[in-house]
């Protein structure tokens, strides 16, 4: 083992420029990849908030007694998709009404009697503000005997289904180009080390180095300067994330820990591929 | 200990390399290889540590068929092959001593022994004062030695010699072959490739002839013949 690292590390003593390119280039790989990262998780961030505004009113029967709504309010509580019911009360309408409604203060005030019906607002669990599962809840709302009528925005959640699953697919797709690219740039870099080093390699096979003994030091080489690009990428993305958040001044997100991780990992794993294809490639053709 | 039966050998691109070769060469054995340049001593060597395959026929190396040898066995073959070459292919990043432990440290040998293992071999070649100096610091037939060293730290059964002396000088040639000879008097085989007929003229060895991959002439078969007259 301590044979391996030694020998991974010679690399970067042996050739410091051609190594600084290679963990450059991922890092630069990385940086784009991770800029796009930023706005997906920025535009998700964004998606949620409007999310959070997805709300289902069931608006009760004129007259219908307070008790049997509790009961109604604790199985509305129950559904799997619900996040949270609230009983409105007709006052509780009618003074939300006049503090929102500035325009009507005077319609309002002059009113003999008060017009706005008690309501159960619903809210959903993240994952269950769709379409669908909106619809579902409405309906089996409309069951209960003391509800009137149900209403959601419909055009809207649907609306918001298409623009998430728009964005859904443009970052998968983009995503994956960028990765590929990313995987390419980096693959070329990797074997131009391996080519660098093919004089050596012939000499370790002649003396009788297994492929595997001559392929391990590469791959710790490889790995290590994806985590180097890796880390590196995550800190230019942090800078330019700074500087956007400070002079747009438009509370951008930054990658949680995971997702940083899942980034600096993510360049290892690609160097650590690279390496073992490009070795692979150059043992099976010399 | 290598035995070539009927051996051809065809390269995609480029005629027959070799044609029909067959011989013996013993457990103990000094042989020279020789012929023009293109005769097809290179190939014969790379058959024997099995770089290349043959086309056909058969080539045994201490009880090993190179024919169809397994792609894993071939690192264990080298293993137990010592092989120099006229451009000495040292590593230029490592001095003489890393040179030659790299040759046991490939072969998963105990740490604690190496250095002990490799300041014996070096000392064989009368190396020892040079053991931190990098190949560009040596001469040619210092370099060879480290060759030399570097291929004996295994303790081969066989030594196979690619043109060791084509870039030496006269003194450093002398050297190199003393060397060798010692090597064989210790009981390993060698097979040395040469075009250098006075070398083969200086010992009383067994000359292997070939001429456009063809095998002309075996000293240990054919009858002696005048050297001079060799084409
Ligand atoms: N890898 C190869 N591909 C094609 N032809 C080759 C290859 N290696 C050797 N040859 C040919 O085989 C013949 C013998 O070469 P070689 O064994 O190197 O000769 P020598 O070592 O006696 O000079 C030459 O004609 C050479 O061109
Ligand atoms: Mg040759």
């Amino acid at each position: 083992m301590n044979l391996v690292v030694r020998e991974a590390f010679r690399t970067f003593k042996r050739a410091p420029l051609l190594s600084a390119l290679s963990v450059t280039t991922i890092a630069f790989s990385l940086f784009v990849l991770g800029l796009f990262g930023l706005v997906v998780v920025n535009l998700q961030d964004a998606l949620r908030r409007v999310e959070e505004r997805v709300e289902i009113v069931a608006y009760l029967l004129p007259g219908t007694p307070i008790e049997p709504v509790t009961i109604g309010l604790k199985d509305i509580e129950a559904f799997p998709e619900v996040q949270a019911a609230t009983y409105v009360s007709e006052d509780q309408a009618l003074a939300r009404a006049r503090a929102e409604l500035v325009e009507f203060r005077d319609v309002l005030r002059e009113l003999e009697r008060n017009p706005l019906p008690a309501s159960v607002e619903v809210k959903l669990k993240p994952g269950f503000r769709d379409t669908e599962h909106v619809s579902a809840v409405a309906e089996r709302l409309l069951g209960f005997g003391f509800v009137d009528d149900v209403r959601f925005g419909r055009d809207w959640i649907e609306k918001l289904d298409r623009l998430r699953q728009l964005a859904g697919a443009v970052a998968i797709v983009v995503g994956v180009a960028f990765a590929v690219v990313a995987v390419i740039i980096i693959g070329t870099t990797i074997r131009m080390t391996v080519l660098q080093r093919s004089r050596e390699i012939a000499i370790m096979r002649l003396v009788g180095a297994t492929d595997g003994f001559i392929r391990r030091p590469f791959l710790l080489q490889g790995a290590l300067k994806g985590l180097l690009g890796g880390t590196v990428a995550i800190a230019l993305s942090f800078a330019a994330y700074a500087v956007v958040d400070r002079y747009l001044e438009i509370h951008a997100t930054f990658f949680s820990y995971e997702q940083a991780a899942v980034i600096i990992g993510f360049g290892a794993l690609i160097g650590l591929i690279g390496s073992a294809t490009s070795v692979g490639r150059h043992l099976r053709r010399v | 200990m290598i035995k070539f039966t009927n051996v051809f050998k065809a390269f995609p691109k480029g005629g027959l390399a070799l044609k029909d070769v067959s011989f013996h060469i013993a457990k103990g054995e000094f042989a020279f290889l020789t012929g023009h340049s293109g005769a097809g001593k290179s190939t014969v060597l790379k058959l024997i540590y099995a770089d290349e395959r043959p086309t056909s026929g058969e080539v045994r190396v201490s009880g090993h068929g190179i024919t169809d040898m397994r792609p894993r066995d071939v690192p264990l073959l080298r293993r137990r092959l010592g092989i120099v070459f006229q451009d000495f292919r040292l590593l230029e990043d490592r001095t003489a001593e890393e040179n030659v432990g790299f040759a046991l440290e490939v072969t998963a040998a105990r740490q604690s022994t190496i250095a002990a293992r490799v300041m014996r071999v070096l000392t064989q070649v009368g190396l020892a004062a040079k053991a931190q100096a990098y190949p560009r610091e040596l001469s040619g037939g210092e370099q060879q030695r480290v060759a030399i060293a570097r291929a004996l730290v295994n303790e081969p059964t066989v030594f196979l010699a690619d043109e060791p002396t084509g870039n030496l000088d006269e003194r450093a040639t002398r050297g190199v072959f003393q060397l060798l000879r010692d090597i064989n008097a210790s009981g390993t085989a060698v097979v040395m490739a040469t075009h250098d007929l006075d070398l083969v003229r200086q010992a009383p060895y067994r000359v292997i002839e070939l001429q456009e991959g063809a095998l002309v002439y075996d000293s240990a078969v054919d009858e002696p013949r005048d050297q001079a007259a060799a084409p």
